[in-house]
């Protein structure tokens, strides 16, 4: 295991370590500690290393990860794991806005609530909240999945293009094109494997399932309200 | 008033100034379709603009340099204020953004060429990286823009600088628009989109949101790429000064100022022709910015919209700017618009000078377009030599005027070698009205 205490050491020789790993690297696992709330901790990441985060982060945790699976152990602050293409990020606390932004792959799972904007413009990264989602989450979302376990607020899926939206609890507003739509054998089968590499432990069929109407895709004048 | 008594002599029929016949035409295509025009390019409109200043050139008071005989440097460093690798140019004129999607992969090939033989740098757009436009850029600017399509960190560490794009001159406070016939099974699968659907890029970026938040966006940027390449930050036209001045306090290395001119793949044409500033207005308070800060020339300054020849360049040049960008000049020296596709647009209904239809991807020229036959009637070989050889030619014009004006270096051409022609083109610039030594809002004038 491998220490790295950013009370002492700098943001930039943090992530340059973590940055250098590569594929056969023998540190494969790393420790952060005294977070302290810092912005863009373990950004950009591209090994199939492990890194616990023992605290609390600013902003852009794990931005753009690639192979990492980092996990923190405390709360995490605007858009954690944005635009993360692979891996997997783990949030014991609770995550603020813009979780999971422009994500195109990987799984980011929180552990406790997530707020507004949680998967906006999600392009194929899969999220699982164990907690409430805050308004306009997956906004305009393309492609991938959305677990809420809990409740999701206003406006939910405006927008939405194909990214699949699965909520147990109950959704405030579905937000402009977004629809409740038929939960299929498949749609369980999703549900269920993203749920048990999340580690958590519910039913799929306690989830219901949104998605795009494909009303907006092209330009209606009729549908211009919705606009 | 008219009479049927045709002894009487008859008033002449009188247009509307207000209802001129192109008002009317739109009117009734509006009422015919239900849908606001959308079309490509920046402003129509006479704006004040570069043809309203004048040089002075040289004089008992200033001498010249001798043209081809005394050098005139034209390179310019762009991203010293942070990065490790600041990008070196041969000559102060860029490639702006713009994507693959709204342009086809051979005319981003072509501008990639051109450009780097031109000594100079290009940009992508919103649409991401493409490799034939990364093997054929030498200096790639990538854009980092609200939509993130095909946005990875690979590209990221690939570009020689990255571009956060706030708005830009033809919209600003618009978000992209890349209609259906546009989106090819490649531009669907790059932008992660269903093939044939209308893509709407969204206006604001999706996790920050106002300066606070850039300046913490800009510091992950930098951790992704090490510190290593510069961070340009790119605005419509809209309040230059504050603008320039938050773009700085975020931690710019370089601002990229985009005038109403600018243009644009698509959007609604009461968005190009009436949100935003000519970039003449844009200039000085951007300037004043950066003087303020004790920054002017540390924190690059890139102008655009309306750049189309080296008088323009040497304009700007001389009102404060490091650089300019060009896009539809480039695109028009790569052939579009170009006389020899006349009869095709005429079937288009339009004509040569006036085609902007760009987002309904039937450009005959083969530029604007996803449809595999016209983007083939574009060389990029050849039209990338057009482009090098248009380049050149700007770089030339320039340093004539600088030469005519006693500077050894284009950014050694200021104000003071300026006049203007207009009233308005006189106050924008902060340079005296030709003949006087006045400008209205001049400190001390009293006006």
């Amino acid at each position: 295991m491998q220490s790295i205490d950013l009370s002492t050491t700098p943001l930039r020789e943090m992530n340059a370590t973590l940055q250098a790993q590569k594929d056969q690297t023998n540190a494969t696992h790393w420790e952060i500690h005294n977070p302290r709330g810092a912005h863009a901790i373990a950004v950009g990441l591209d090994a199939p290393i492990e890194v616990t985060v023992r605290g609390s982060t600013g902003y852009y945790c794990a931005g753009m990860n690639k192979q990492a699976t980092v996990h923190v152990t405390g709360s995490v602050g605007p858009g954690v794991a944005e635009n993360m293409m692979s891996g997997t990020v783990i949030i014991d606390g609770d995550a603020s806005q813009y979780a999971g932004a422009t994500g195109r792959g990987g799984l980011l799972v929180i552990k406790g609530n997530a707020a507004s904007r949680c998967g906006i413009s999600m392009k194929g990264i899969d999220i699982v909240v164990q907690g409430n989602i805050g308004h306009m989450s997956a906004f305009m979302g393309q492609a991938g999945n959305l677990v809420v376990c809990g409740d999701a607020g206003d406006a939910l899926g405006d927008s939405l293009y194909e990214a699949r939206l699965f909520v147990r609890g109950t959704v405030k507003s579905l937000g402009a094109d977004c629809i409740e739509k038929e939960m299929r054998p498949e749609h369980l089968e999703i549900l269920r494997d993203l749920l048990a590499r999340a580690g958590i432990d519910a039913t799929p069929e306690e989830f219901r399932r949104y998605g795009s109407a494909r009303k907006l895709y092209n330009f209606d004048i009729d549908n211009a309200a919705a606009y | 008033m008219t009479t049927h008594d045709k002894t009487i002599p008859q008033t002449v029929p009188i247009q509307s100034a207000t209802f001129s016949n192109p008002i009317n035409a739109e009117i009734r295509r509006a009422a015919a379709t239900g849908i606001y025009d959308i079309r490509g390019g920046g402003a129509k409109r006479r704006v004040p603009h570069f043809d309203d200043l004048l040089f002075l050139g040289a004089s008992i008071s200033r001498y010249p340099l001798e043209g081809y005989r005394e050098k005139c440097d034209t390179r310019v460093t762009l991203g010293t204020r942070f990065a490790k690798k600041p990008i070196e140019l041969d000559i102060p004129v860029t490639i702006a953004g713009m994507s693959f999607g709204a342009l086809s992969a051979q005319a981003k090939e072509a501008l990639g060429r051109g450009a780097s033989a031109a000594g100079t740098s290009t940009t992508t757009g919103d649409g991401g990286m493409t490799p034939e436009e990364r093997g054929h850029s030498t200096k790639l600017v990538y854009q980092y823009l609200p939509s993130r399509y095909g946005m990875n960190p690979d590209d990221l560490r690939r570009a020689d600088a990255i571009e956060v794009v706030v708005g830009q001159g033809a919209k600003p406070g618009g978000g992209g628009m890349l209609l259906g016939q546009k989106i090819s099974d490649r531009v669907a699968e790059m932008r992660t989109l269903p093939k044939g659907i209308d893509q709407r890029s969204a206006c604001r970026h999706p996790d920050w949101t106002g300066p606070d938040d850039l300046e913490i966006k800009i510091l992950e940027l930098r951790e992704i790429t090490g510190w290593q390449v510069p961070i340009y930050v790119k605005v419509g036209g809209t309040r230059p000064y504050y603008d320039t001045a938050l773009a700085v306090k975020a931690g710019a290395d370089v601002v990229v100022l985009d005038g109403m001119q600018g243009g644009t793949a698509a959007t609604q044409d009461v968005f190009i022709e009436h949100v935003g500033l000519p970039t003449l207005a844009c200039i000085r308070p951007a300037v004043r910015a950066l003087q303020d800060m004790g920054l002017h020339r540390e924190v690059q300054l890139v102008v655009s919209g309306g750049i189309r020849t080296g008088a323009d360049v040497a304009k700007a040049l001389a009102l404060g700017a490091d650089a300019v960008a060009i896009g539809t000049a480039a695109l028009i020296a790569l052939g579009d618009n170009d006389p020899k596709w006349e009869a095709e647009y005429q079937k288009l209904g339009t004509t040569t000078g006036a085609y902007d239809d760009w987002h309904e991807g039937r450009d005959p020229a083969g530029i604007t377009t996803q449809d595999p036959e016209l983007a083939a009637r574009l060389d990029p070989i050849e039209a990338g030599r057009r482009l090098r050889n248009y380049l050149k030619v700007m770089t030339l014009e320039a340093q004539t005027i600088a030469r005519a004006c006693g500077h050894n270096h284009l950014h050694n051409l200021e104000p003071e070698d300026l006049c203007a022609l207009t009233m308005e083109a006189a106050a924008m610039a902060q340079v005296p009205l030709a003949g006087t030594d006045w400008y209205p809002g001049k400190p001390g004038s009293g006006y």
